[in-house]
């Protein structure tokens, strides 16, 4: 088990925090978008940007970076804050996610943003591009690839089939340069995925694919660490780490309800900002995460 | 005889009996290894069609850079758009109905959207297919390739023009659609036919000011030629073009085309909606309308039967291009 010292915790902790807040008054601004999912992988975002990537936000195409490649991409308000906090892009520039002109179009555009590794949207490319990514690496360099290729996945796109055949391909090449995180928050647009198309015994079906499997609370700063360091240990199979994650986390009211998979703040079923309060004290409730969120200016 | 004798083609093309067949499909295999010779970056993708796409040419030259997918068109695609993202240069194969049809989103999404250098490669295009009937014949890949942005779509009119846009397409940055076709069909052009992707040529000209003039792709372009041979004969004087790149499309030539002729006929193994010659027809009608005739399958699926018997029985045998022709001459 990877320990990281109380400090890094505290400081991602703090940054998956920022990234929250901008998640929301993004969404907010764009007046359309996701809220579950981003607000969900707000901790493995972090982690990734901020300890786990190899990467240069000063040179978003340096060869040797590793690759994070975002499969469902309307997840995509999280992959920007994250960025934007990382020095990719001004933090600002947050508020034209969804507008027009925009580099931050509503699902991800590879030409429109350096630092996109992909455009994405249709649900179930994602783990083929980066097969294929993985793939290239290890017909030039063998095992002595150094490159990671994190490909993230929502878990109702595992519904695809093209997300099987890219983890049969994956097994049979044995991308052990290639880690898959599953957001497996249980929800999708029509309902509770159990429901919608049953995925379990989904660790099973990965490792009879070829796969080497975790499991992970998608909220432990250390258990995220922990397994990316163990997939990099795995030298014959690639990795799939399922992160349990709690939809919406950070929004109480928002929190395991699939009804914000796909709408912004403001616009919910239960949306206290419109009905139990009024002007501008409901906004700085929802933008502190009900009082989660310390800002600078409080 | 009228053939523009800068075309350099083969002095047999009338006769059926002598010049030599072979399908376009070959040319595409023949190509890969060539252009496999100069890029080492180049990589076929085969979906479990490997012998017949040709690419068991590539794969037995270059066993490593070979990569077969199974029967799994949609990840070929979007893999193969990882390839690119990482510098190689992907050729994907299959027939044109399952790539690009069935993972036309793919294409159109990870590979053309996305920007990346990657190359189809649809072999079994057309009615001539033959006896496997409609499921196996794609007669619609044009139009779903060409209404893609960024995308190139060239449909060589034999086996060995096929070689030269394989070759072609590999120097090409971005997506590149390849037609081809299944069944044997007559090699007309030689190694000194010009080929320059988006740059269509002349085959026949008879004069500055022709009655009609015909422009084809593909294979069908021999009947296109039979065709004017036919008319010539009947003091019809014609031009015939070979307009091998669908997209982007040599505006001139075309336009020019209608000018001196004042009409037109298009002819491709492709239904007449959304082929090359709607494309034509998009041209002619912003620039210079003229009365245009569609020689292609008409709003209907294919069947089974022998390659010439549907060539015939779908109307684009040379026969019908002469009766079109007539037709559009009639129209002006």
């Amino acid at each position: 088990m990877t320990h990281l010292h109380d400090n890094k915790i505290k400081e991602l902790e703090k940054m998956a925090n920022e990234i929250r807040r901008s998640i929301i008054e993004s969404l907010m601004e764009a007046g359309s978008g996701h809220s579950a999912g981003p607000l969900g992988m707000a901790d493995i975002f972090t982690a990734l940007y901020f300890h786990i990537l190899n990467h240069n936000p000063k040179n978003p195409d340096w060869p040797d970076r590793d690759r994070l490649i975002l499969s469902n991409g309307h997840i995509c308000p999280v992959l920007y804050a994250a960025m934007a906090h990382a020095g990719y892009f001004p933090v600002g520039e947050l508020k034209t996610l969804r507008k027009i002109g925009a580099r931050l179009q509503g699902h991800p555009h590879r030409e429109a943003l350096p630092g996109l590794e992909t455009t994405s949207g249709p649900l179930g490319s994602g783990l083929s591009q980066a097969v294929g990514m993985a793939l290239a690496e290890r017909m030039d360099k063998g095992k002595q690839s150094t490159k990671w290729f994190y490909c993230l996945l929502g878990d109702g796109e595992l519904n695809a089939g093209q997300v099987w055949e890219a983890a049969m391909m994956a097994g049979r090449e044995q991308l052990h340069n290639l880690t898959a995180i599953v957001d497996r928050n249980n929800i999708q647009i029509d309902g509770f995925t159990e429901d919608v198309m049953p995925l379990e015994p989904l660790k099973e079906k990965f490792e009879s694919f070829g796969w080497h499997v975790l499991e992970i609370d998608g909220h432990n700063f250390e258990a995220i660490v922990g397994a990316c360091d163990e997939a990099k240990a795995i030298f014959e199979k690639p990795t799939m780490i399922i992160a349990h994650t709690i939809p919406g986390k950070g929004v109480e009211y928002m929190e395991r309800d699939f009804r914000w998979h796909g709408i912004p703040p403001g616009k919910g079923p239960e949306d206290k900002f419109t009905k139990d309060k009024q002007g501008p004290e409901a906004i700085k409730e929802l933008r502190t995460l009900w009082g989660r969120i310390k800002s600078e200016h409080e | 005889m009228p053939i523009n004798s800068k075309a350099k083609l083969v002095k047999e093309i009338l006769d059926l009996k002598k010049i030599s067949q072979a399908p376009t499909r070959n040319g595409y295999g023949e190509g890969l290894v060539e252009a496999g010779k100069k890029n080492k970056n180049i990589v076929v993708l085969c979906a479990d069609l490997t012998e017949s796409t040709r690419s068991e040419l590539f794969k037995k030259e270059f066993p490593d850079r070979f990569i077969e997918l199974g029967i799994a068109e949609q990840n070929m695609a979007s893999v193969a758009s990882g390839l690119a993202a990482m510098g190689k240069v992907p050729f994907i194969s299959s027939y044109a109905m399952f790539s690009p049809g069935r993972n036309w989103e793919q294409i159109r999404t990870t590979v053309c959207y996305n920007n990346q250098n990657v190359k189809i490669g649809g072999a079994h295009a057309g009615v001539s297919v033959g006896p496997d009937g409609a499921t196996h014949q794609a007669i619609e890949d044009i139009a779903i390739t060409r209404v893609i942005p960024n995308m190139t779509v060239i449909v060589p009119c034999d086996a060995l023009e096929a070689e030269k846009a394989t070759i072609a397409a590999a120097r090409l940055k971005g997506p590149v659609y390849l037609r081809f076709a299944r069944e044997k069909t007559p090699v007309f052009t030689t190694l000194k036919t010009p080929f320059q992707a988006g740059k269509a040529e002349i085959f026949w000209n008879s004069g500055k000011k022709p009655d009609v003039a015909i422009i084809a792709c593909g294979p069908l372009l021999h009947n296109a030629i039979l065709a004017a041979a036919g008319l010539e004969k009947e003091g019809i004087k014609v031009r015939v073009i070979n307009n091998h790149t669908v997209k982007p499309m040599d505006e001139k030539t075309i336009i020019q085309a209608a000018k001196d002729a004042g009409a037109l006929v298009t002819a491709e193994e492709h239904q007449i909606n959304g082929g090359m010659g709607s494309a034509v027809a998009e041209i002619i009608t912003r620039n210079y309308p003229v009365p245009i005739e569609f020689v292609g399958v008409a709003n209907r699926f294919g069947e089974s039967g022998e390659p010439q018997e549907l060539i015939k029985h779908f109307g684009m045998a040379p026969e019908h291009i002469v009766a079109a022709a007539k037709k559009a001459i009639k129209r002006k």
